[in-house]
């Protein structure tokens, strides 16, 4: 289903991502692992279209995400790392706009809604501005969003972040129930390690761009000797701690803060 | 298509709920008006060229058009400040759909707006020479709003961030408002300003909203309107063809 053959991506002088290759198979459960910085999301961005590669290959369900971007768009759904939401709108005017896009019919769009709402305990919410909610309840409108169309591919980029074990237990018996059912494919990033085992068949570790294992839980715990995925990831990545670097728009961010938010 | 009617509703949404906003994007041109419009007032009718409010009203509704629609244009900056702009970077819908959404909506609050700013001029005492041309008058409102906004999203589409916005505003959006010809007739300028007042986009829309509401043309309607279109066709396209390549 995806195919990335030493692909490399760099920023000036810094290499983001170091000629990797992995495969995803189709319906299968693919996890992304790595430390902050280490190029998990540039890799995501590449794949889903965002950002263009400085070299090698990249194939999503056949094709190749510069050229036929468009295409590859109707076959992946993708919850992002760091928001994405319209502040502005209504929980169900992001549900709805997200809805149009990616051409769910209109019954369809509003049982799903509905739903889904319900499901992430959105519902009798639905009517304020996201820009008042929580960063838990943002957190499961993005994840409610990018549930609502049922595509091909589903990218999670560490979706787990800031959430209660309830919604992270919703969210994983959800995914893996449109892995099964539907046979949805899924590449997920996480820094929780017993998720990715759980969950996931097959993992690859990235550490500084360029990928260090690969294989399913069990391998990478052989491999290492270790009894548990978390101590695997720490003999194969070591244990220093990594800092990204503030991208642009993280000091953007800052600046509104700064300024008092600005219009939002 | 439906795609650029969401986006399309969404900048009307955001407009009517940002009344705050409303009201102080009023308060610029209720300024210009009043200061401009009854202080140049006495010295301008002895010039001979007769009422300055009734002279100077079309020039403030374009300025608000203006303003507005480079402002909503680049809320584009805001999008991709608050990351809204990713979840429409990898919708599957042609980006030439999702800039369009974004610039008619900016242009339909510019004209909005600028019907208000309409409407505080005829309280202040300004009265249209012919009320037939009115439909012709609101052509031009739009097309000032879509030209303007289409150079704000394409603007939008090539900053990183916010920090350039006051570069933009200062030696694009003023000159633009200054040299359209909004504040003075212009007719009998030193030759190098009157070059440069031909280059302005503004200046034709200025013109062709004060010809079809007083009756006054410098240029001329038929030159105003394939001006105006002419421009806006290009803004389009150079706004597409950046917003096409953002990445993120």
């Amino acid at each position: 289903m995806i195919r990335v053959e030493n692909l490399v991506k760099t920023f000036g002088e810094f290499t983001a991502v170091d000629h990797i290759s992995f495969e995803v198979g189709k319906g299968e459960i693919f996890a992304f692992l790595g430390p902050n910085g280490a190029g998990k999301t540039t890799t995501i961005k590449m794949l889903t279209t965002l950002l263009r590669p400085t070299s090698g290959e990249l194939q999503v369900d056949g094709l190749n995400p510069g050229r036929d971007s468009n295409e590859v768009r109707k076959r992946f759904g993708i919850v992002f790392q760091d928001p994405s939401l319209d502040g502005d709108m209504t929980a169900y005017e992001n549900m709805e706009i997200h809805g149009i896009f990616y051409h769910v019919p209109r019954k369809l769009r509003l049982e799903r809604i509905e739903y889904l709402l319900r499901l992430f305990e959105l519902w009798e919410r639905r009517n304020e501005q996201v820009k008042v909610f929580s960063g838990g309840m943002k957190r499961r409108l993005e994840i409610a969003r990018g549930l609502l169309h049922t595509p091909k591919i589903l990218f999670l980029d560490e979706p787990t972040l800031g959430l209660d074990p309830q919604t992270r237990n919703q969210l994983w018996t959800h995914v893996k129930h449109l892995n099964q059912t539907e046979g949805v494919t899924v590449f997920l990033t996480t820094h929780y390690m017993d998720e990715a085992d759980r969950v996931a068949q097959r993992i690859a570790i990235i550490d500084h761009g360029k990928i260090v294992a690969q294989g399913s839980p069990q391998e990478l715990k052989q491999q290492t000797g270790k009894d548990s995925l978390e101590e695997a990831f720490l003999s194969l990545t070591g244990s220093t701690i990594r800092d990204e670097a503030s991208t642009s728009a993280d000091q953007m961010r800052q600046m509104a803060k700064m300024w008092g938010a600005g219009r939002r | 298509m439906s795609a650029i009617y969401v986006l399309w509703l969404r900048e009307l949404r955001r407009y009517v709920r940002s009344r705050a906003q409303i009201v102080a994007s009023l308060g610029q041109p209720l300024l210009y008006l009043v200061a401009l419009g009854f202080g140049l007032g006495p010295v301008f009718q002895k010039a001979g060229q007769g009422n300055y409010v009734q002279f100077v009203a079309p020039g403030i509704i374009s300025m608000t058009i203006l303003f507005s629609s480079v402002f909503s244009g680049m809320g584009l900056l805001w999008d991709r400040q608050f990351g809204f702009l990713k979840e429409t970077l990898v919708a599957p819908v042609p980006r030439i759909y999702v800039m369009l959404g974004k610039t008619l909506g900016a242009a339909t609050v510019a004209v909005i707006q600028g019907l208000l700013v309409a409407i505080v001029c005829l309280i202040a005492g300004f009265r249209v020479a012919d009320l037939t041309a009115i439909p012709a008058a609101l052509l031009f409102m739009c097309l000032i709003g879509c030209l303007f906004s289409a150079l704000g999203t394409a603007i939008g589409s090539s900053l990183q961030n916010i920090q350039g916005f006051q570069l933009i505003m200062n030696f694009l959006v003023m000159p633009i408002f200054f040299l359209s010809g909004a504040l003075y007739p212009l007719n009998n300028l030193p030759k190098a300003l009157g070059l440069v007042t031909r280059l302005d986009p503004l200046a034709y829309g200025v013109d062709g909203l004060r010809t079809t509401l007083i009756g006054i043309s410098h240029f001329g309607l038929t030159a105003d309107l394939s001006v105006l279109t002419l421009v806006t066709t290009i803004f389009l396209f150079i706004g597409s063809y950046l917003f096409s390549k953002i990445q993120v």
